[in-house]
Order: C-alpha cells, then structure tokens, then sequence
C-alpha cells in the first residue's frame, strides 16, 4: 500500500518505496508518527510520479479513474494498491466505457497499462479509446511536439516580462503536457494513434494464450486465471512495479483493465449454473490479485456481470474481496427508458463499497441516489433529482414508480449501514 | 479462556477488530494475528492512531504477524520449501487447515524456560469469512477454530478473537454454518450491523453485545445490551439508542 508520509514512514513489499506529493512539507497535518525501521535509504528520497496525487484524508496515493465526476465520489481518486469492481450494466455499454475511461486516463498520464480481455483483443481496445480534451496550450504544445520532437527550446523572445525568460523551463514528462489530475474525453472521437503508440502497453487476450499449459499446479482457478495472474505478477516482476528493481529512476503506476471477469469467456461458470464446480475460483482469483496489488504500485479496474451470476452468495463474496465496488444500471431496454422521471438521464450509479483505508473512517458522500448522464464530452454523475410534477395523469403512476427506486435505494444505502429495503412513509 | 465472536452484517465491523488489536497489545499479551484481508501497514497506520506501535510489537516479540496478502503472493507463484500455513491456495482440494494451526501453535507457544514475558496469548483472526471464499469448506474452519480454541483457550489460558461477516439475506449458506457454529462456542458476541434505517451520517450503526455461557446453556439468561455508535478518526463514540448528540 502506498503512503505519503511526512516523515517517511515507508510502506510497501520490500519497504524500498515511499512516494509523495511534490509538496510534501507544507501539507496542512503533519503526521508525527514514529519513523518505521528506517533501515531502508530511499525513504529520503521523495518521488512524484506524474498523474497522482496523496488524499486529502489518509495520505494515501490516488489515482484518477479517468471520469472527474466518479473521482469525486470515491474521495478523490482511486487508491493505488487497491481494486475497483465496477458491476457492469445490463448490455456492457457504460461500464466498457468507464473502462476505456481508464485505459485513456493512464495513456494521459504516462503509465503502464495492462489490458486483459477475453472478448475482445487489447488492441483493437485501444484503438477505441476517447479522445481527451486538452486546454489550447496543452493541445498547442502537443502539435508542435508530434511534428518536430523538440523538447523545450522556444525561440520567442518574451518582451515584457523579459527577466522570466532566465528561469529554466520546465521539463514535459510527455507528448501531452496537461498535467491535470483528472481528465474529459470526448466519446465521439478517438485517441489520436501517436499517443497509443507512445504509450506502454501489455495485452493479455485469452484466447491466444489459452493453448499453453500453466507451470503451476492444479488448483481449483481455472486455466485462464491462473494464466493472468502469471502474467500480471510477471509484468510486474519484470517492470519493477513491485520495488524488485530499485535502479529505475522513474516510477511509474500500471493501470491494469481486466474486462468481463467472470463470463463464461474465462472458462468459468458461475454465471451459467447456480451450483457450479468450481465456485472458488473467481475469489480466490480476485484475492491473491489483491496481494499482487498491494505489494505494487498499481491500480485494477476490473468490470464484471454480476447480473449474470446465479449465486448470490458469490455476488457477496465477491463485493467483499474487492475495495472499492461502483454498480451501473442503465435505462436502455428498461421500461424506465421512457419514464418521464428518467428522462434527464440515462442511468443510475451506486456506489456499493468504498474501502476504509488506514483510517477507521472513511470518505462517504451524503448523497446515495445518483444518476449518471453521457453526453459527447462529458460524463457526469449527479444526485437523482425527479422533474417537476407538471400535469395530473403522470402524478398517479410517478407514486408507483417512486416505490421502486426506493427499495433500489434501500440496497444501495445498505452497503454502508443499511436495514430493511422497503420502508413506507 | 474465552472465545468472542466479532460479527458485522450490512456494515463494517473492522473497528472493533483494530479495537481488539490495541487494547490486546496495551494489556502485555502476546498476541498472534491473523490478517487475511488488509495488509501490515493498514493496520499499523490505524493502531498508531490508537495508540499502539504494531512495528515495535513485531520486532520485539509481542506480535506475530501473518499477513494474508503478501504471503499469498509468495504461496501462489513460489513453490515453497516447507508447509506454508497457507498453503490450501495451491490445491485444488484442501482438506483442512492444518498448516495455520501449526502456525499459530507455533507462534504462541509460552517460552520454554518458564519465565512469562507476556500475560496470555491471544489469537485474532480477520476474517474468517474470507477463508469460506478461498476455498475452505465451512466445516474445515469450524475444525481450525475448535483446535485453536482446545490448546489456546483451554490449555494456555488465551483468548481467541475472530471476526466473521454476517451475509444477511443473501444465502450464502456456508457462512450461515460458520456464523452459527461460532455463535454457539463462544463467549461473547460483539454484533455490529447497520441501522434498520438506513443510512446515518451521524449514526453509523448499532452494536449488539451478547454475553453468553456456552457450558452451561440452562443455567441462566444471557445478557445482552445494544449501542449506537458513530466511528471518529481516533476512537468510536457509543450512546444509547437515540441518543445520538446528533439528534437530540
């Protein structure tokens, strides 16, 4: 798990890594704990590492999902070290592209990504990725780096404020020169190619990786997990995510994006029968990926139908295993898509966990129905508000109606301390 | 010797697990813990803040620490040379869970030359439920806890603290045989569940506490007591129900 300290309390697999905001000694509360065997030398060292940031409230290292609006709700970003289920919607539309929201912030930013999918191939992902809008000096800068790879010589003489023009310029750290911590994409257009091809990306379609056999005995995980997990801990052995290579200079975080966990396209089938073989296998999977999470600099998304699975008990098991769990219902197909109570918006978000991390207490917003709405540039996630009540036929059937998100939202209030679903006032 | 049973339905009870941790370090015992879900410094972090140094406690002795996570990682990929107590990740087919008993055997064992650096031993265990989703069968856990509880209980006077999720509705039916397994052997059950209500900023939910005499089930009526109470940075606040400084 990766910390800010104040004082360089130092976390992590072999204690070598401590990472930190740029402004580290000016942050408001200064955490006087004990130094913890300072035995390690890079605890003087602090790093920041582009696209990150601490939280405001544990110190802990965050990154963006990509999606401003979800950040916000989850308490500023996503952990590093941490797993974010999101429970896919009916037809995989808006969880497919909260993933390519992921994917497209970790291109942004410069980092690792791991794609692993058993439906389509990674890189046929990646070419569908949104486009992100970037501010005009942004975007200015980005041209002028694709067309002529200069690094940082600017031949304008600056003719007022002409005692600036002595200060050294700043280094890029890559072709976007942005370095906002959450980004918007534009859905309608696609990742410019230069970009994916700057990035560092592994890919992981199981189809192609199926026909070798595992060097690892058998377990109850089947075969396709068991051959992620070897290759997600190899990428991170290799890479150096895990603190095993300190020569590197530059840390980076890997964003692994692991889409349709648990379909029957991984060779599992708990979303086929109710008592299946080997039930075991998605959690175990999904435990010993959290160690490998916390003991890298890393973040998962991973998203998963949970409506397909017949055994609600794993559903349980499952939301338990993972830290964060974000739940999407769409309208489309629904007969909500043509309530007029819905129209604004095309979805509701539920946030069903939220991990409490080094804390006792954890980062809740107050508001517990929310809806999310897509338009071309932006997503946003806002707090179901119904339209006014304007004429006399929609009032009788809007009280039907508004009992059943209630015992929607009875659930959804319950995963942080709820009780009974339907109450009636 | 007594057993408490840590059970959160709805919510999380993990506070009372740090509680448990802190006040276990503070009164001198020896304490083993087991922690399946979070990693070292999680805990670490949050036992500063109440107080305890788990670092400390580890190097000098105090607290054996297996943490769930890591070792997973190292059992998974690594073959190991000797029995790992968590070894039933590599089988496809794990009987039982010997090899964490043997661990914990080991790791509380008083010293051998009689003299007693720390008051009893105490096993914590967070959380079981989590064993159910590995792979254990109900009752394989319900046999590590039996043997836990013969030699730390019975034969060294230790206590065991287990925390267990309650699944609520959803049927989940080996939880439901551990769950009641536990409950029935134990000396205390500390419930933490969410209010009947619904969400409370400033109530975060109701803890139920049972006091209970497994040995002698007729003999009188067990005690039971419920707060409400809201979780701070630094500690957990309880009031009577409805009596929330929030509300009043």
């Amino acid at each position: 798990m990766a910390a800010v300290a104040t004082c360089g309390t130092g976390v992590g697999k072999t204690g070598s890594m401590v990472m930190a905001g740029s402004k580290n000694n000016v942050t408001g509360f200064q955490r006087r704990g004990p130094r913890a065997s300072g035995s390690d030398s890079s605890y003087s060292r602090l790093v920041s590492i582009a696209g990150t940031r601490p939280s405001v409230r544990n110190g802990q290292l965050l990154v963006s999902t990509g999606l401003p609006a979800l950040d916000q709700l989850l308490g500023g970003g996503l952990a590093v070290g941490t797993v974010l289920l999101i429970e896919e919607d009916k037809y995989n539309i808006y969880s497919s592209l909260l993933f390519k929201y992921f994917l497209a912030e970790g291109i942004v930013n410069g980092h690792t990504l791991l794609v692993a999918s058993a439906k389509e191939d990674p890189a046929d992902i990646l070419q569908e990725l949104p486009a992100p809008l970037l501010d005009d000096n942004g975007k200015k800068d980005f041209d002028e780096d694709v067309c002529n790879h200069k690094t940082s010589e600017s031949n304008i003489k600056m003719k007022i404020a002409w005692r600036y023009q002595l200060l050294p310029k700043m280094e890029q750290a890559g072709p976007v020169s942005s370095s906002r911590f959450g980004h918007y994409y534009d859905v309608s257009k696609k990742m410019p190619q230069e970009l994916i091809e700057a990035s560092k990306v592994h890919g992981f379609f199981f189809p192609e990786k199926s026909s070798s056999t595992p060097n690892i005995e058998p377990c109850s995980l089947t075969h396709g997990y068991i051959k992620l997990l070897q290759f997600i801990q190899n990428i991170i052995y290799e890479e150096g995510f895990d603190g095993s290579n300190p020569q590197k200079k530059q840390k980076n975080i890997l964003r692994i994006g692991i889409q349709n966990l648990g379909s029957p396209l991984w060779g599992d089938d708990i979303c086929c029968t109710e008592n299946c073989d080997n039930s075991h296998s998605l959690t175990k999977f999904l435990y010993v990926l959290r160690g490998l999470l916390r003991t890298s600099l890393s973040a998962c998304v991973i998203t998963m139908p949970t409506h397909l699975i017949q055994n609600k008990a794993i559903i349980a098991r499952v939301t338990n295993l993972s830290d964060t769990v974000v739940g999407l219902e769409s309208f489309i197909g629904s007969e909500r898509e043509t309530n007029p109570l819905y129209k604004d918006y095309h979805g509701l978000i539920h946030i069903r966990q939220i991990p409490r991390l080094n804390n006792l207490i954890y980062d809740v917003s107050d508001v517990k129905d929310l809806a999310f709405k897509l338009k071309r540039k932006l997503f946003t996630i806002e707090r179901l508000h119904l339209p006014p009540d304007l004429s006399d036929t929609v009032s009788r059937s809007s009280k039907q109606d508004l009992a059943e998100p209630s015992k929607l939202l009875g659930p959804g209030c319950g995963a942080m301390a709820g009780g009974k679903k339907h109450l009636d006032f | 010797g007594k057993l408490t049973l840590l059970c959160d339905a709805n919510t999380d009870g993990s506070f009372l697990v740090h509680h448990f941790l802190s006040f276990y370090l503070k009164a001198n015992c020896k304490v083993c813990f087991v922690a399946l879900i979070q990693s070292f410094s999680h805990y670490n972090i949050v036992g500063q803040k109440l107080g305890v140094s788990l670092t400390a406690a580890r190097e000098c002795g105090q607290l054996v620490f297996l943490e769930g996570l890591k070792s997973s990682v190292d059992v998974f990929f690594r073959t190991q040379a000797e029995p790992h107590p968590l070894q039933f990740l590599r089988s496809a087919n794990a009987e039982n869970l010997q090899p964490l008993y043997e661990f914990v055997r080991e790791a509380l064992k008083p010293a051998d030359d009689g003299e007693a650096a720390w008051r009893c031993p105490v096993l914590l265990v967070d959380d079981l439920s989590v064993l159910l989703s590995l792979g254990m069968g109900a009752v394989a856990v319900l046999d590590f806890i039996h043997y836990c509880r013969a030699t730390v209980c019975w034969e060294w006077k230790g206590n065991i603290v287990a925390l267990v999720h309650d699944s609520g509705d959803t049927e989940d039916e080996e939880n439901n045989i551990l769950l009641n397994g536990l409950s029935h052997q134990s000396h205390l059950i500390l419930q933490a569940e969410g209010l009947a209500t619904g969400f409370c900023r400033d109530v975060h939910g109701q803890l139920r506490i049972l006091w209970r005499t497994p040995s002698q089930p007729t003999a009188q009526r067990d005690r039971s007591l419920t707060y409400q109470y809201k979780i701070q940075d630094k500690s957990v606040s309880f009031f009577a129900k409805g009596m929330s400084p929030a509300v009043l």
